[in-house]
């Protein structure tokens, strides 16, 4: 059984429910259920139109949890005279705009995103998040209420939508659900239901580093940084359809964060060789994204762009304008003090940096850094 | 969407402002700080930031490895060990101000007199894993 084919349906099938009139939370777990039911059935008895018999069950399981018998009827009724709508891109993009909506936690966003339109389960959400089902089972029912009193067909922010999306992107690849494919899944999904040049950028974004995915790890599952990478292991087929999105996207000139972001991650990609990296266009590209978002981390990233297109004392001095409480500026430091031939502050800056470090991979990276330093032989 | 680590010290924090031990409270008073922790971590639970927590006995052992086929070599517990945990609590929040937060009510678990304890909790954050977008190099 394709699981993905059956979780593709999810917000269809959900859209059609609420539609109906269900409220959103009980046609939600209705469709849970269903889901469950079809993983059960569908191997031994497959229907011949999965949406439909997954719209049929799925309604049948809200009715049979909702009370009121009277309203069973009537609902009943409607269910004979209507064969059910058809399947609306509206309502797949009405169910993101909920699930993103902005009086929703990022975290819980994220788990209600999963669960109501990836149709993935709560235990796998937990899994992928590390924390206990109980935990992600009231994170979602709390997100739950939280939008019960939004109206479904109101307008919503692709802003929040995409935010969310990249959130799930960028939780990387622990855990069984590989959250990068779902949320990859999930932004070509919107993508089909929202002509929005951000939209397409995010896809293209995320194409791009998935492509590089192969490269960014040592078998000792350490992290690789860009340079070093070896690039004849990128998906050169993800990087053409991601640069083909980019291009028709920028076309429309409407620029937006995310397309500027991709822009920046296509040089890298249309590079042979890291020394072939079109550093000029890549500082033109920050530039852009500085306008676009006032972040900090982008003009920390802007430095080290700099000091490849420029030399490396012009990116620590472009590093220099920056707050350096900053994440990662003290190993932007350690890196252009490298460059620039300052082996001994490079090395005390890299086990600095290492200190800071949020996160493992990083820091062991960094402590690698200091330690290829501190023992280099002299001369 | 960030984890920490809530520790709970029997030794090496600095004095709680309510600094009476525990074997000298009230029985009434104990019960009173064992529901706050319960209820706590319960209300956590229907947060959906709640992940996991312990307690831990305050003595242990010390272990090392002795070199090959030999047994490992266990020591102490050392009276001058300056950092004792007595136990701990994961929470899975979205933002350190969130977490902060949140140690600070379990800081206000009543203690000597029904009063909060004031103790000080140590909070530190998980390293992530890595995430997938870290341009540029």
């Amino acid at each position: 059984m394709n699981e993905l084919l059956l979780r593709s349906l999810t917000p269809t099938v959900l859209g059609i429910l609420v539609r109906r009139g269900a409220d959103f939370a009980a046609a939600e777990d209705a469709v849970q259920d269903a889901l469950v039911e079809a993983v059960r059935v569908w191997p031994a008895d497959p229907p011949r139109d999965p949406k439909g018999w997954l719209v049929t069950v799925a309604w049948r399981k809200f009715l049979d949890t909702t009370r009121a018998d009277a309203a069973r009827r009537r609902r009943e009724d409607r269910v004979d005279e209507e064969p059910g709508p058809a399947p609306s891109m509206d309502d797949t993009l009405q169910l993101y705009f909920l699930c993103a909506h902005p009086s929703l936690t990022p975290s819980s966003a994220v788990a209600l995103t999963l669960r109501a339109v990836g149709g993935l389960t709560t235990r796998q959400i937990a899994q992928a998040y590390l924390v206990p089902e109980a935990t992600m089972a009231q994170r979602i029912s709390r997100a739950k209420r939280s939008v019960s009193g939004v109206r479904f067909d109101q307008p919503g922010d692709v802003a929040t939508v995409l935010r969310v999306l990249y959130l799930v992107f960028n939780e990387g690849y622990s855990g069984d659900v590989d959250l990068a494919t779902e949320a990859i899944r999930l932004t070509r999904q919107l993508a089909a239901a929202i002509d929005h040049p951000e939209v397409a950028g995010l896809l293209a974004l995320m194409l791009l580093h998935h492509a590089r995915r192969a490269s960014r790890t040592a078998p000792d599952g350490g992290l690789v940084p860009l340079a070093e990478q070896d690039r004849s292991r990128w998906d050169t087929g993800l990087i053409a359809e991601a640069v083909e999105i980019l291009q028709a996207a920028l076309a429309r000139d409407r620029l937006g964060e995310f397309q500027a972001q991709a822009a920046i991650a296509a040089l890298h990609a249309d590079a042979p060789a890291a020394e072939e990296t079109d550093w000029v266009q890549i500082v033109e590209w920050y530039d852009e994204l500085a306008r676009l978002t006032d972040s900090p981390i982008v003009r920390l990233n802007r430095a080290v762009a700099v000091g490849e297109a420029d030399g490396a004392r012009a990116g620590l001095a472009a590093l220099a304008e920056l707050d350096d409480d900053l994440p990662r500026h003290t190993a932007v430091s350690a890196y252009l003090h490298e460059r620039d031939g300052d082996l001994a502050t490079a090395a005390r800056l890299y086990a600095e940096a290492a200190g800071r470090a949020t996160n493992l991979a990083e820091r062991d990276h960094l402590t690698r850094q200091a330690a290829r330093l501190n023992t280099r032989r002299p001369g | 969407m960030a984890k920490y680590l809530l520790l709970k010290h029997y030794r090496g924090a600095p004095a709680a402002v309510n600094d009476v031990p525990m074997s000298q409270w009230t029985p009434e008073e104990i019960s009173a700080h064992v529901q706050y922790m319960n209820d706590f971590a319960a209300r956590l639970e229907t947060t959906g930031e709640f992940v996991d927590g312990q307690a831990l006995a305050p003595e242990g052992t010390f272990v090392r490895y002795d070199g090959e086929g030999r047994p490992p070599v266990t020591d102490g517990p050392f009276a001058e060990t300056k950092d004792l945990i007595a136990g701990w609590m994961v929470i899975d929040v979205d933002s350190y101000e969130r977490a902060v937060e949140l140690a600070g009510e379990l800081s206000a678990a009543p203690g000597a007199g029904g009063k909060p304890i004031h103790e000080w909790l140590e909070l530190r954050p998980f390293l992530t894993a890595s995430p997938t977008i870290t341009e540029c190099h």
